[in-house]
């Protein structure tokens, strides 16, 4: 690609925003491709960017996706409701609880199945220590990508420990929990359980005090990530961009408070916004939101009713829905996770499909990376939070 | 927030003569949906989008779903008096008709407004058939979301956006030929000799070697006592 095609690349670019400083001189010469990834440290997986650079500039990106596709809607078709379950761990393999209280939502929501209090609770509690997990590693990783090697990431991988332990003395399982069903959960919480929880919760306060004390004020980290990969509040809700990347450029839109699902109308916790959409105000979003975490799962611990976990009538063998169909959506830690489901009445979904909130995310990477350096570059993609195995399916 | 019903009344008063109707959802969600036809399919999703009640700003999900095609067999019961006795109960004749469903290919679009917080609205838009008619109007340039959504309904059902700025398959890659989500799609036959098949596996061996290769001699060790 040479200089001349700038202004062909230009008049193409549909969206404002999206256009590239075009060149005359004769000191510089032919843009340079370079193909980022899939085998990239910073791509956070098999993820590749085709990045067009001017000097050091970038003047076009191209996301290619896939190496990680192995068709998991196609799989969700040839198994049972209840088989899909499990497979749901592995599309996001950081929050494998909220995508099954997504999908688990999704089929209630089809099937018109309800479920206990406490199971809801239980629910709440879960999503919230995924999103401390989530939001925890997330940090880790950016501080990595802007060049703190080791230790941010490391403290946050320790405390990811407890969360992980947390989560298989309940499930059995680190990662792949496979702990929601239709109508509650799997295995009740017991008393010893909550009060790991509760201690850990009650700590983790501290902990982000010192993982703030380390990065939130640092210089270095400010003029690294402030007014880079600035994102606008309008082409963010046109792009479909949801989770705290959307909250980032000011626009307040939380599905814990919009759809109001579960039993979350009744804890108390403010949603914080950001003013720029940059990197450092989604870093700063994700540090706020998981302080207003711990406020939720302070009140669901105190507040945890008695009762069945699993709804006496829910059926897990034989579950047929009556044909019809359901959208059903949560606010994950990466954004809105949604299950679109189609049942013909038969004991296998006709269409299973995931809306992945981090595939979506990247819809605007290149609008956001345009006019940076290729560093920023790693940042601005670390800032977006993507798991693979969610992107590609 | 507005019933699917009256959005389509507003629409059909905005847009005389576009093809709208509501499809109802059986199921206990009730999610009911519109069902617009490609000619006015682009205006209409603008008007969605800056309606000042609807305010529809976020696409949030795209999704294909393949028909195909279906044979439908209805049975009816025709019942003949017999002219001879007409006192005699009617003699009963169960007649069955066959009747081809043709197949399409459809994409859902899931739209909520974070302006006004409510939603969803779901439309569809259907292709005319599956195979030389597999096109519906792009919806990208209304909401930026549907960019890499219809590339993925492209590259896995093979619906093809007019309009799209950028259709290129997009999970699988470029010199794939066929779309893996249809339902007719066959996975391709690639076998690979294993020594010990069992199972399908044995049956896909049988198919490929109707006489399995002698195992190979092995080499003696060297210096093995016999």
């Amino acid at each position: 690609m040479s200089v001349s095609d700038l202004s062909a690349l230009n008049a193409q670019r549909a969206t404002p925003g999206a256009r590239v400083r075009e060149v005359h001189d004769s000191f510089h010469g032919d843009l340079l491709e370079v193909s980022m990834g899939p085998h990239h440290p910073s791509t956070h997986g098999v993820f590749r960017m085709i990045v067009t650079l001017d000097g050091e500039t970038i003047v076009k990106l191209k996301p290619v996706f896939g190496y990680l596709h192995r068709n998991h809607e196609k799989l969700g078709e040839t198994v049972t409701y209840l088989g899909s379950m499990p497979y749901t761990d592995r599309l996001d393999y950081l929050s494998s609880m909220t995508n099954n209280w997504a999908y688990a939502l999704a089929v209630e929501k089809l099937a018109g199945q309800a479920v206990p209090e406490r199971a809801e609770y239980v629910r709440v509690i879960l999503a919230e220590l995924t999103r401390l997990l989530n939001h925890t590693c997330l940090a880790g990783f950016l501080m990595q990508d802007c060049g703190c090697s080791g230790t941010p990431l490391m403290y946050a991988f320790r405390e990811r420990e407890y969360i992980l332990d947390l989560f298989e003395s309940l499930s059995g399982s680190r990662m792949m929990c496979n702990y929601q069903r239709f109508g509650g959960c799997r295995v009740d919480p017991s008393a010893d359980w909550l009060a790991g929880a509760q201690k850990l919760t009650d700590r983790y306060g501290t902990f982000l005090d010192e993982f703030e004390t380390l990065l939130t004020g640092n210089e270095i980290i400010m003029a690294r990530t402030q007014g880079v990969g600035k994102l606008s509040p309008e082409l963010a809700i046109s792009a479909g961009v949801t989770g705290p990347m959307l909250r980032a450029t000011g626009v307040n839109y939380d599905l814990r408070k919009v759809d109001a699902y579960g039993v979350y109308p009744r804890f108390d916790f403010r949603v914080p916004l950001g003013d720029h959409g940059d990197v450092y105000d989604r870093y700063m979003i994700r540090v706020l939101e998981m302080r207003e975490s711990i406020k939720i799962l302070q009140q669901a611990l105190a507040g945890l009713p008695a009762g069945p976990i699993m709804d006496p009538k829910a059926k897990l063998r034989s579950f047929r829905p009556k044909a019809g169909e359901a959208y059903g959506r949560i606010e994950g830690p990466k954004g809105e996770i949604g299950f679109y489901l189609l049942s013909d009445g038969s004991p296998n979904p006709y269409r299973y499909r995931i809306r992945p909130p981090s595939f979506i995310n990247l819809t605007v990477l290149e609008d956001m990376c345009l006019g940076h350096t290729v560093a920023d570059a790693v940042i601005i993609l670390g800032s977006v939070d993507i798991v693979l195995g969610e992107v590609d399916r | 927030m507005e019933s699917p019903e009256q959005i389509r009344d507003r629409l059909l008063a905005r847009f005389p003569g576009a093809e709208i109707s509501v499809v109802t959802n059986p199921g206990i969600a009730a999610q009911h949906s519109l069902l617009l036809g490609a000619a006015h399919a682009r205006a209409i999703a603008e008007f969605l989008r800056d309606d000042p009640t609807l305010k529809l700003d976020q696409c949030s999900n795209v999704t294909g779903i393949d028909w195909p095609e279906k044979e439908i067999v209805e049975t009816k019961n025709i019942s003949t008096p017999d002219p001879a006795n007409p006192a005699a109960p009617p003699k009963v004749v169960e007649q069955k008709t066959k009747r081809l469903q043709p197949g399409f290919l459809e994409v859902v679009y899931h739209l909520y407004s974070i302006t006004h917080r409510h939603g969803p609205v779901i439309f569809r838009l259907r292709t005319g058939n599956r195979t030389d008619q597999a096109t519906v109007p792009s919806l990208t340039p209304v909401w930026r979301s549907c960019e890499f959504q219809e590339r993925e309904v492209f590259d896995l059902f093979g619906v093809t956006f007019v309009g799209h700025p950028d259709l290129r398959r997009i999970l699988m890659w470029d010199e794939f030929k066929d779309h893996p989500m249809r339902r007719d799609y066959v996975e391709p036959d690639d076998y690979e000799w294993e020594p010990t098949p069992h199972g399908a596996v044995l049956e896909k061996a049988k198919a490929h070697y109707p006489t399995p290769p002698a195992p190979a001699a092995v080499a003696p060790v060297k210096g093995a006592v016999a």
